[in-house]
């Protein structure tokens, strides 16, 4: 039934943008129709996901697939599908009405039309990708929605910024794919099928494992954006439209997060070393995620490093995870897995808050430079209220939905150390002080965007102007800022659900549900969390009551004594964040130009300039191309620039596999 | 009953004791310097001055601002239930509640910086900043000692790791605990903007970091801020005295003198470290934190290994 109900979702979505096609380019009506049916299309994808979880029961619908040999249509609902499916869905539905306001076929005519089409394949591709049991339909999915994400990507191809972050998108997906081709062809000679199946220990060839292993790691990696391989993210996520970064950032790089979970899901015994790896991989995501956000100016650039960030904390997770198989310890699995999940459910959640609530802002504003914004708390009171809960929940602070997350992580690193448990690997612990720099870290990083975007006053005309979004825009946000309170006190709600999921990823553990409950003090968090909340409204209402009573003044801010403070005297958020930048200066490499020496008394007017680029990027990945392009530059006699030679070449490479088989 | 009746003991302390720090403070502050000084039990006079006076609010600020003071007290208050003062429990007391505590220090500083920047005001920005980049370094200090804790207790809760066993891990891991000791006093004086990080007395706004915050905070406010700050120290101070006099009397009533004994001594010497350091230069404080950093640090490569 589940997937049945999915598989209706899926082809509601694809075709949603399809039929919108048909309209006249300068109408609404294609808009409207789009929306329809992909909210409705997500719901009954939601419908299906729920219906799993009430019912707990699977019937995988398997047809022939006789067009390619090996390939089988082969799909399943389980207990981390489901997990995927859900934000998948959610986060695809109110993407879709936002775009009404946000993406008016009216004020886009070129683009509007192209945009709901490929954000629906996404959608599909995605759902296709998290259900699929077989490899090659599991290909089939994963090029679709990476080719429909650079559709996305390029939805202002006008823009120069916008094609390049969307070459260098599609060729480090290409190289994903590359790295996917190897893995499937590795697990096919494993498993004798392209199934994804778990492998059978005793016909696993020695080092085959740790080919699938690293291959996933590179290819998933790529996709998820684990530093180092994030070097596509940050521009990808900033040049697209925001309600594209919200489904990119909260979901499809989640994708990638899937491939390993399910990928190490199907490896049996995994050694003590691969948990490792994943660990530090993950903290070093982790830490340098959010050290690259906070030297950030573009308000989406930030975002986008921030999920690099959320991404570390989620392969620690999983690295966690990892670690617990290998020594055989439960708890560790649990909470590991646990963790990471939710924290992918979480990071959808706050991090597509955040999005469209920065994508208001640019809708209001039309700049995404956080240093010319300031005050918009006034005008827009509704978006700074959905940013600061995203803010609040994204640097895990309770009583919102990160807490939990990191804290189900934190509780299985504190355990590492294990001294009752018997075995131990206490190396591993050391990531919860990680954790903890990167929490601060985060709190820096949106204390200086909320600051600097929406507190104090304006820094230019048009943060003046600004106005507040229309309820189409509003409403998506205050259903995602609802979900994190929901999840934030409410987590027993989701404990069996991760139950299903922990189960599915390692079914030697039939009961991780109640496990969970065990392992983590859930209902404390209710308690506190609500107790928090009454708290702050008790004393929040004490102090009105005492003000209300009281003489208040209306003054201006206090100058030292200097009377006429102007905006330009406010702090920047570059000048927030440089004491942090400096003391990370060794990875992020922050450049700046200095105004020149000038008289006493300057007469002409100077600019001071900073920037933090992407190391990465720009210190390896591009000198290497750039020697790899100088290497093969006599490969240019076969660039000819028309279709027809190079279907010629697609043709006679074709004949020439022929022949070699 | 028992359980009652420490409990009530334990909201009371830690509800009414914190403002007696900062006076026992500037008070050792006036001996080091030869004066005399304003009464012990100044900041309470203080507290219920505020608490009585009107305010004035800048013309820029929104409701973030009326918000911060709030976040930081609730918080706080939250947070001392959370420290265990005595060998016995915390009235609150459940596995992981040591992320707990530092997880709603995170959301007291997140609101109170936000609320320095409503103001638009250069000074306060510079003190939100700095505020929160040492919390960046001071709070991997605070785990890395935690997880000292827990690997010698086994324990995931405060009470047990901060409990009676301890006293039985001195003699054998004496050299790890000193460690920790010496990291988190370091970073209770960097949490509460103490010297050498910050002088709470100072006249220069240019150089402070929590004072500059809340410039522009008035009347019951400010005094709110004031408070939660106390309980602040008042937190990190029970750490200190649980980590370094982890008795066991097993007389209740003897625990409660010792504690607030202990906790006295810890005020003293923040007062001794202020009379007779200088307030180091902003650009060293980063080092400082974290040398105390690597000092929890050694102290759990001396456990695990």
């Amino acid at each position: 039934m589940s997937e049945v109900l999915v598989l209706w979702a899926i082809a509601l979505a694809a075709s949603s943008g399809a039929l919108g096609m048909l309209f006249r380019r300068t109408s609404t009506s294609g808009q409207w129709v789009s929306m329809l049916l992909a909210v409705l299309g997500a719901c009954l994808g939601l419908g299906g996901v729920g219906v799993f979880w009430t019912t707990g029961d699977s019937q995988p619908i398997v047809r022939a697939w006789p067009a390619i040999r090996g390939a089988e249509f082969s799909v399943a609902v389980d207990g981390l599908s489901a997990v995927f499916l859900l934000p998948i869905f959610l986060v695809s539905m109110l993407g879709s009405v936002y775009g009404l306001g946000y993406w008016k076929q009216a004020e886009h005519a070129m683009s509007g039309r192209k945009l709901r089409l490929f954000f629906g394949t996404l959608t599909a591709g995605m759902a296709m990708v998290v259900i699929a049991r077989n490899s090659i339909l599991f290909l089939f999915g994963w090029e679709i929605m990476a080719l429909a994400a650079f559709f996305l990507v390029t939805t202002e191809e006008h823009d120069k910024a916008v094609r390049e972050a969307g070459w260098l998108y599609l060729v480090a997906t290409h190289v994903a794919t590359l790295c996917l081709f190897g893995l499937f062809a590795v697990l096919r000679a494993a498993n004798g099928s392209f199934a994804l199946a778990p492998l059978d220990p005793d016909r696993l060839a020695p080092g085959m494992a740790t080919a699938i292993f690293v291959l996933a790691l590179v290819g998933f990696g790529l996709k998820a954006g684990i530093m180092p391989l994030h070097v596509w993210l940050p521009s990808a996520h900033a040049a697209a439209p925001s309600h594209v970064s919200a489904i990119m950032s909260g979901v499809f790089i989640k994708m990638g997060i899937y491939g390993l979970v399910r990928v190490t899901s199907l490896l049996p015994n995994p050694p003590l070393e691969w948990g490792g790896v994943v660990l530090g991989l993950g903290v070093v995501s982790g830490v340098l995620g959010v050290a690259f956000a906070i030297g950030q100016h573009d308000v989406k650039r930030l975002l986008a490093y921030h999920s690099i960030e959320n991404i570390g904390i989620i392969v620690m997770g999983l690295g966690l995870a990892l670690i617990g198989r290998s020594l055989g310890r439960a708890d560790l699995v649990v909470l590991g897995i646990a963790g990471g999940l939710l924290h992918v459910w979480n990071h959808a959640l706050f991090k597509a808050l955040l999005f469209l609530s920065a994508g208001s802002v640019i809708h209001a504003v039309h700049t995404r430079e956080i240093d010319h914004l300031g005050g918009l708390a006034k005008p827009m009171p509704w978006t700074a209220l959905c940013f600061l809960i995203g803010a609040v929940a994204i640097c895990g602070l309770p009583p919102l939905n990160g807490f939990v997350s990191e804290f189900l992580i934190y509780l299985g690193l504190f355990r590492t150390l294990g001294n009752r448990e018997g075995t131990s690997f206490a190396e591993a612990a050391l990531a919860a002080p990680a954790l903890a720099l990167i929490g601060a870290l985060a709190v820096a990083c949106f204390v200086k965007v909320y600051g600097a975007v929406f507190l104090g006053t304006a820094r230019s005309d048009h943060a003046r102007h600004a106005h507040e979004s229309p309820p189409t825009m509003i409403a998506p946000m205050g259903v995602l800022a609802a979900c994190c309170f929901v999840i934030g006190l409410g987590p027993l709600l989701v404990a069996p659900i991760l139950g299903q999921a922990v189960s599915a990823w390692d079914p030697g553990l039939k009961d991780a549900g109640p496990c969970l409950i065990a392992l983590a003090p859930l209902g404390w968090i209710t308690v506190m969390g609500l107790l928090l909340t009454a708290g702050l409204f008790v004393v929040g209402v004490l102090l009105g009551l005492r003000l209300r009573y009281s003489i208040v003044e209306k003054g201006d801010t206090w100058g030292c004594g200097y009377i006429a403070p102007t905006p330009r005297m406010q702090y920047t958020s570059s000048s927030f964040a440089q004491m942090v930048v400096g003391l990370f200066a060794w990875a992020l490499r922050p450049r700046s130009r200095r105004p020149k020496a000038l008289p006493l008394f300057p007469q002409k007017k100077t600019d001071f300039h900073s920037q933090v680029p992407d190391t990465v990027l720009d210190e390896v990945v591009l000198p290497v191309f750039r020697f790899g392009g100088r290497l093969f530059s006599w490969f240019r006699v076969f660039q000819r620039g028309s279709i027809q030679t190079y279907l010629l070449y697609i043709f006679i490479a074709l004949i020439i596999l022929l022949l070699w088989c | 009953m028992d359980a009652i009746l420490h409990n009530t003991v334990h909201v009371l302390l830690a509800l009414t004791l914190p403002p007696l720090l900062l006076g026992v403070i500037t008070k050792t502050k006036a001996l080091f310097a030869g004066r005399v000084g304003p009464p012990v039990l100044q900041p309470y006079y203080d507290l219920i001055k505020l608490f009585r006076k009107g305010s004035v609010f800048s013309t820029t600020t929104t409701w973030v601002f009326r918000a911060g003071p709030v976040v930081g007290l609730v918080t706080a208050v939250i947070a001392v239930l959370l420290v265990p003062l005595t060998n016995s429990t915390a009235p609150i007391s459940f596995t992981g509640d040591l992320i707990l505590l530092a997880y709603l220090l995170g959301l007291g500083r997140f609101f109170t910086a936000s609320a320095a920047l409503d103001t638009g005001s250069a000074f306060e920005g510079m003190g939100a900043a700095r505020e929160v980049t040492f919390a960046c370094l001071a709070e991997p200090a605070l785990f890395l000692g935690l997880l000292v804790l827990a690997k010698l207790s086994g324990s995931l809760q405060l009470a047990g790791m901060l409990g009676g066993s301890l006293a039985s891990h001195w003699p054998s891991a004496g050299a790890s605990l000193a460690l920790v000791l010496l990291s988190w006093f370091i970073v209770l004086l960097a949490e509460n903007c103490r010297i050498p990080f910050d002088d709470p007395n100072t006249h220069l706004e240019l150089t402070m970091i929590h004072e500059v915050m809340v410039l522009d905070h008035s009347g019951p406010a400010f005094g709110m801020i004031l408070y939660g700050a106390a309980l602040k120290l008042f937190i990190f101070g029970a750490l200190i005295v649980r980590l370094a006099f982890p008795l066991v009397t097993g007389l209740p009533w003897l625990d409660w003198p010792i504690f607030v004994g202990g906790i006295l001594v810890v005020a003293v010497a923040i007062g001794v470290v202020e009379s007779t350091m200088a307030r180091l230069r902003l650009t060293h404080v980063p080092v400082l934190l974290v040398a105390a950093c690597l000092l929890s640090a050694f102290g759990v490569i001396l456990l695990v290994r």
